[in-house]
C-alpha cells in the first residue's frame, strides 16, 4: 500500500525535474528567436540594395553571365539541405529532410544526378547513418549563422557551379530550407539558387519608382561580375537566417508542449497519489473498527 | 544646396544612415568623390576607406562592394564594414 504512494511521488519528482528543463529550454528559445528575427530584418537593407543594383545592371546590359545562364543539358544538380545541429525542435529537421527527399526524387526522375550538400548535424547524421554519400557538409552554426559561413558555403557552391560537369562540377543548385512565415508557421521550401534568377519579390523598389539611367563604372559587364557572387552570398545568408529563426521557433513550440504535458502528468499523478493515500487511511480505519468490534463481541 | 542622403550598409546590418554634404570612396578605377547633384552612377569599389562628410568626416573601411548614386541618394554596400572610424 505505502509502496504505491511512494512510486507515485517518485514519478512526480522526476516529471517535475524534466519540466524544469523543458521550461528553461522554452524560455531560451523564446529569447533567441527574437534575436534571430531581428537578424533577418537587419540583413534586409543589404539584400534590398543589392537586388536593386543587380536589377539595374540587368536592365541595362544584355550580357549573359555564367551565373545566370541556364545550361542546356543539366546532368548534375546540387541539393543544399539546411537542418539544425540539435534536436528537441519538434519536426523541424525531419520536415526539411522529408522535403529534400522529395526534391531528390524529382530531380532523379528528370534524369539528373543529385549531389547533396549538408548543413547541420541532423542532416549529416541522417546521411551517414544510411551510408549515403554527400559532397560537403558544414555544421555548428545552425542557431546563429554568420555572414562569413554563408560566404564560405556560397563560394564552394559557385566554384563547383563554374567547374565543368565532366570534372565534377554541377549544373544547378537547389536549396531546401525552412521559411520563417510567422512565430507559428514555418514552412520547408525549395528555391533554385543557381543559375540565378533575380527575384524582385518583396525586395523590389516601388512600382512608381523608375530605375534611373545609371552610369556604370568600369562597365556594366564588370559591375555585374562583381555583384552576382555577392548576390548569391546574400541569398544564401538570408536562407540561413530564416532557417535559424524557424529552428528556434520550432524548438520553442516543442518545448512548450513538453512543459504542458509534464504539467498534465504531474496533475494526474498527484490525483493518483492522493487517492492511494485516502484508500490507505480508509483501510486503516476499517481495520481498527473491525478489530475493536471483534474485541467487544468476544467479551 | 541639397544634401546627400547616405546609407552605409553591411551584409548583416545597416551601419550608418544620415545626411552628408560629400562622400568619397576608392573605386576600382581610382578615387571617387560624390557631391549633391551627381548623375546616377553604379560603381564597383576597391578595398579601402569610405569617407562621409556629415559635419565632420566619418570614415569606414570596406572590403569592396559598390556605391550607387541616384537623385542625391547614395548607397554604399559592402559585405563587411569596419566602422570603428565612424565615431558616434
Amino acid at each position: 500500500m505505502g509502496a504505491q504512494i511512494r512510486e507515485y511521488r517518485q514519478r512526480i519528482r522526476s516529471v517535475s525535474a524534466t519540466k524544469k528543463i523543458t521550461r528553461a529550454m522554452e524560455l531560451m528559445a523564446a529569447s533567441r528567436v527574437v534575436k534571430a528575427q531581428q537578424a533577418v530584418r537587419e540583413s534586409s537593407p543589404y539584400a534590398r540594395a543589392l537586388t536593386r543594383a543587380v536589377s539595374a545592371v540587368a536592365t541595362f546590359s544584355t550580357e549573359d553571365h555564367p551565373l545566370t545562364s541556364e545550361k542546356e543539358d543539366v546532368k548534375r544538380a546540387a541539393v543544399v539541405i539546411m537542418t539544425s545541429d540539435r534536436g528537441l525542435a519538434g519536426a523541424y529537421s525531419s520536415a526539411v529532410i522529408k522535403e529534400s527527399e522529395r526534391v531528390v526524387g524529382r530531380l532523379r526522375e528528370e534524369g539528373k544526378e543529385v549531389v547533396p550538400y549538408l548543413l547541420g548535424r541532423k542532416a549529416i547524421g541522417y546521411y551517414s547513418f544510411r551510408r549515403r554519400e554527400f559532397a560537403a557538409s558544414w555544421s555548428g552554426f545552425s542557431e546563429k549563422p554568420t555572414f562569413d559561413t554563408a560566404r564560405e558555403i556560397a563560394q564552394r557552391l559557385v566554384d563547383d557551379f563554374t567547374t565543368d560537369t565532366d570534372e565534377g562540377g554541377i549544373d544547378e543548385v537547389h536549396v531546401v530550407f525552412t521559411r520563417f512565415v510567422s512565430m507559428v508557421t514555418q514552412e520547408p521550401e525549395v528555391i533554385r539558387l543557381l543559375p540565378l534568377e533575380v527575384v524582385e519579390g518583396t525586395e523590389a523598389p516601388a512600382d512608381d519608382e523608375l530605375l534611373p539611367l545609371y552610369e556604370f563604372e568600369p562597365d556594366p559587364a564588370q559591375v555585374l561580375d562583381a555583384l552576382l557572387p555577392k548576390y548569391v552570398n546574400a541569398r544564401l545568408f538570408n536562407c540561413m537566417l530564416q532557417a535559424a529563426a524557424s529552428e528556434l521557433a520550432a524548438r520553442q513550440r516543442a518545448m512548450k508542449s513538453a512543459t504542458d504535458n509534464a504539467e498534465e502528468l504531474i496533475k494526474k499523478y498527484t490525483r493518483l497519489a492522493n487517492q492511494a493515500r485516502q484508500a490507505e487511511i480508509t483501510q486503516e480505519i476499517s481495520e481498527i473498527v473491525g478489530g475493536a468490534s471483534a474485541l467487544a463481541e468476544s467479551k | 544646396m541639397a544634401a546627400l542622403q547616405v546609407e552605409l550598409v553591411a551584409a548583416d546590418r545597416k551601419v550608418w544612415e544620415g545626411e552628408a554634404s560629400q562622400v568619397s570612396a576608392r573605386s576600382t578605377e581610382g578615387e571617387l568623390g560624390v557631391l549633391p547633384g551627381h548623375q546616377p552612377m553604379l560603381c564597383v569599389l576597391a578595398e579601402g576607406e569610405v569617407r562621409i562628410d556629415a559635419g565632420g568626416w566619418k570614415t569606414a573601411v570596406v572590403d569592396g562592394g559598390f556605391i550607387s548614386v541616384d537623385h542625391d541618394r547614395v548607397t554604399i554596400v559592402a559585405e563587411t564594414v569596419d566602422a570603428s572610424g565612424m565615431g558616434s
